[in-house]
């Protein structure tokens, strides 16, 4: 199926206040925005839904635009050969949405990493911890406003 | 016995400097004598925010530093990249140059499958294999360092096209190497592969039935040592792949169950013969022509998002571009292959032997500038 085709499945399963819309006018690949809450549920059928199986999950992605937080989703099914993108938009001052570690495992590590550099806290995440970063790092640097420290334990940066 | 012995379970430190880990990755193994019960694993070490990098710097001016992500495969890094910044921007790449990156790509994959070779043997305890692998990527790194000038970071494929073309010479020395690969690939069959050893020390250790490979993310040799037959080389083709004709080995279970240690070894080792055969057909059919397309001197990109992803030799790399029409990447995502195979460290290395984590991080084949990024 094309992206086009699971969006309308997607939005006949869920209806069209939980998937938000399908947008393909944008130079390369088209994406789907779903509404933050329903992740979980989303992801789950994205997941266990025979005709759709979605076994991979590619990359989780976070890209900090000036007035929201995006989380991207590249999805991929090794059984139907198609793939999807999917996007939840999150407030930039406390972006939160449900982890998918459940569903996917390599979401796991995927997650803290965004978590790490962008900030995003996914609810109900098993070690949501720093994992690139030292424990003790301030800030997540992916962020556009983020300002890089002149100093870290008594060591210059400069 | 617990008069004079300690009995109780103890944490161990492997790492961040340690022979095995190939590279700065410490594993924290919680051992109960010579059982290990759990594994942590702490990444991080080569951390330098290369996404972050990447914000700041232009699509050209990137590329170099793919070179640095997975340093064994920096070909294949670069192909990867200069693609999805292509798709986006739609730039035609010439015939010849497409070539000539499959050509780089599969040496460079050769290269990085002979120091896993080499650097397994020795952790199974047997040293020659390493010389023996390093005696032939010698050869390999000498005719790339006539291609591009560099023995590591290589920066062959450029956006557009390739650095430079290719000589008579370096056609003549790139035959005789398939040769001397082609006779040697037996002789390390019969040192390695097929030594009783090291059967012993990798069939039915660390074994990852198919749905946990894709589930945990596990891509290239990882994935189709588990079974699944699926290369982006030949299932979802790029840079010509499409043209060359070769088969994708994966895991049977010969040795002892499918997924094992033993099947992801010789995923790689077979991929060394088939990286041969696409090398001399590109050799065989290169065409004549440019080896640079037309590239603006100030490239923009057209605001829009692309996900590009290659085949390198320890599987899925990705490239995510996310592009605002300027001349800079508003957010440029990689997909390390090594990052999501070492994530199912923690699960696979537990109720095992010490020995046995060593062999498994041998075989999942991580490169840890990779990981870290």
């Amino acid at each position: 199926m094309d992206a086009k085709e699971i969006y309308t499945r997607l939005v006949s399963q869920f209806g069209s206040e939980r998937i938000l819309a399908f947008r393909d006018d944008a130079a390369g690949d088209p994406f789907v925005l779903i509404r933050p809450e329903s992740v979980r549920g989303v992801m789950q059928f994205l997941r266990s839904e025979q005709s759709l199986d979605f076994d991979f999950l590619s990359l989780i992605t976070g890209v900090d635009y000036p007035d929201q937080l995006t989380v991207v989703y590249h999805l991929f099914s090794y059984s139907q050969t198609h793939k999807l993108v999917v996007k939840v938009e999150l407030p930039r001052a406390s972006p939160r949405v449900d982890t998918v570690e459940s569903i996917w495992p390599t979401a796991n590590w995927q997650e803290r990493e965004t978590f790490d550099l962008l900030g995003v806290e996914f609810v109900g995440h098993s070690n949501l911890r720093r994992i690139l970063l030292p424990e003790d790092w301030d800030g997540h640097p992916l962020r556009k406003d983020y300002q890089q420290p002149d100093e870290y334990h008594g060591v210059s940066n400069w | 016995m617990q008069d004079f012995l300690q009995t109780e379970e103890i944490l161990v430190n492997m790492g961040p400097q340690h022979p095995s880990t190939h590279g700065v990755l410490r594993l924290v193994i919680r051992t109960d004598g010579e059982m290990v019960r759990e594994t942590y694993t702490h990444i991080g070490y080569l951390h330098r925010c290369a996404e972050k990098i990447g914000e700041n710097l232009t699509y050209k001016q990137f590329v170099p530093y793919t070179d640095r992500l997975d340093y064994l495969a920096s070909i294949n890094n670069n192909l990867g990249f200069c693609l999805a910044v292509e798709n986006l921007a739609q730039i035609e790449v010439p015939e010849r140059a497409a070539y000539l990156r499959v050509m780089g790509a599969e040496m460079n994959r050769i290269a990085s499958h002979l120091v896993s070779y080499g650097t397994l043997g020795m952790e199974a305890g047997a040293f020659t294999p390493f010389f023996y692998g390093f005696r032939e990527r010698e050869q390999l790194v000498a005719i790339i360092e006539k291609m591009c000038g560099a023995r590591l970071t290589y920066h062959y494929a450029r956006l557009g096209g390739v650095m430079r073309d290719i000589t008579p010479e370096i056609a003549r020395d790139t035959r005789e190497f398939v040769r001397t690969m082609e006779q040697r690939w037996e002789e390390y069959n019969t040192l390695l592969s097929f030594n009783e050893i090291f059967i012993k020390r990798t069939a039915n250790v660390g074994i990852i039935p198919r749905d946990m490979a894709i589930g945990y993310g596990l891509t290239g040799p990882c994935l189709r040592g588990s079974g699944v037959e699926w290369d982006l080389r030949k299932d979802d083709p790029y840079s010509l792949y499409e043209r060359f004709a070769f088969t994708v080995p994966y895991g049977d279970g010969r040795m002892g169950t499918v997924g094992d240690s033993w099947d992801r070894y010789w995923v790689r080792m077979v991929e060394i013969k088939e990286s041969l055969k696409i090398i001399t057909q590109v050799l065989d059919g290169l065409p004549e022509g440019p080896i640079m397309g037309k590239v603006p001197r100030v490239l923009k990109l057209p605001v829009g998002e692309a996900y590009m992803r290659v085949e390198n030799p320890r599987g899925e790399l990705g490239f995510y571009l996310v592009s605002d029409g300027g001349t800079k990447p508003y957010r440029l995502r990689i997909r390390g292959p090594s990052f999501c195979n070492l994530s199912i460290m923690n699960a696979l290395g537990r109720e095992c032997l010490v020995a046995d984590v060593v062999m498994i991080l041998g075989s999942i084949d991580v490169v840890l500038g990779e990981v870290d990024r």
